[in-house]
């Protein structure tokens, strides 16, 4: 049994979902993001915020599986600063939504002046209606800085719960500043890209789990659902107890999560 | 925890066959004609890292694959990434803003 926290079930079959439920997945977390092209429209947007609060917890329901998710622009689309604006003019008639936990995956994309001003808007919107945040850092060249971009801006707010924000997307060469500065930090557990399953692992055997949790993030991209539980094999090949285990896929996630009053075990 | 030899036993089969393809994909850029770019010489940048004795090895070559500017840019020119910092004189990708 564990929770997955961070997938993009819009780019996936309903396979995936039954694959996902057979392997144990109780709980699915789906952040807001970038669907693979830029939408045209701020309706494109209420189309997917419609498909993200309606349509995927059906579709997820059919295999038990609960699906709660966080809503936002994202970093990859806020570069144009007036289009960001009027996508985020239609969040807050989604946010009394009952399976809406936060305001994510906000963050940077290419470290632009936008891209923060808007990520600046979404911490903003949430600190006002009292919600979690989950916080996108960029790929490969670009994490190192927007990590540090993305630490400096939220120490701006002075009021911010850093215990109600997790980074996700860390490293070797970013977990450490995350986690020093009280925020939660997510692993993502991706083909080529961010993390493998052997270095999460080494992450949390050198930072321990207390501010942990591992996500597949699987979306449009070559990349695989099941990415949490063969890590979870990996953790009892290298010796870790299943209540280690059991930590950081269940017990850590539900920790942060429940933070939202929506989020129901 | 396990043991070094648990863990050879465990993965130096994977590990040997991801470090030949390092090898694999050097000779084969080599080989081949045209100029490598920025992305070659960040890859040759970080493979002593390798051979150091620091406990960081995973992180230093993260760092060595790294952006190390400070200031936000004023415009993406791209939306993805390239795994390797462009240095400054080819791109505005890497200037200050």
């Amino acid at each position: 049994m564990y929770i997955e926290p961070h997938a993009h079930m819009v780019s996936r079959t309903t396979d995936d979902y039954e694959k996902l439920a057979i392997a144990g997945c109780e709980v699915l977390c789906e952040p807001a993001f970038w669907a693979g092209f830029d939408r045209s429209s701020p309706a494109g947007f209420y189309d997917y915020f419609r498909q993200l609060t309606e349509y995927e917890p059906k579709r997820a329901a059919k295999f038990g599986i609960k699906h709660y998710c966080w809503l936002c622009i994202n970093p990859k689309e806020a570069d144009d600063p007036v289009f960001a604006r009027e996508v985020m003019a239609l969040i807050p008639r989604f946010l009394d939504c009952p399976t809406v936990l936060g305001i994510g995956e906000i963050g940077l994309n290419k470290n632009t002046r936008n891209e923060l001003a808007i990520f600046e808007e979404h911490v903003q919107l949430a600190m006002d209606r009292n919600l979690p945040i989950l916080i996108h850092t960029p790929h490969l060249e670009d994490k190192l800085k927007g990590t540090r971009l993305t630490l400096e801006l939220l120490a701006t707010f002075s009021q911010l719960e850093r215990s109600k924000v997790v980074i996700d997307h860390v490293e070797e060469h970013t977990i450490a500043q995350v986690l020093d500065a009280g925020y939660w930090a997510g692993m993502t557990l991706y083909p080529h890209s961010k993390c493998s399953s052997s270095r999460a692992i080494d992450m949390l055997e050198l930072y321990g789990s207390e501010r942990l949790w591992m996500n597949s993030a699987c979306d449009w991209g070559v990349s695989d659902p099941l990415a949490v539980p063969r890590c979870m094999l990996e953790m009892k090949q290298r010796q870790h107890s299943a209540a280690a285990i059991e930590q950081i896929v269940y017990h850590n996630p539900r920790k942060f999560l429940s933070q939202s009053p929506r989020f129901v075990l | 925890m396990p043991t070094k030899q648990e863990l050879l036993d465990l993965q130096f089969i994977e590990v040997r066959h991801k470090l030949i393809e390092v090898a694999a994909f050097l000779d084969r850029i080599d080989r081949h004609p045209g100029a490598a770019d920025f992305r070659y010489a960040a890859l040759q940048a970080a493979i002593p890292i390798l051979l150091s004795a620091r406990p960081d090895r995973t992180s230093g070559v993260l760092q060595a694959l790294s952006d190390h500017s400070h200031e936000t840019i004023p415009k993406a020119v791209i939306q993805g990434a390239l795994g390797a910092a462009r240095p400054a004189e080819d791109s505005d990708l890497g200037k200050a803003g």
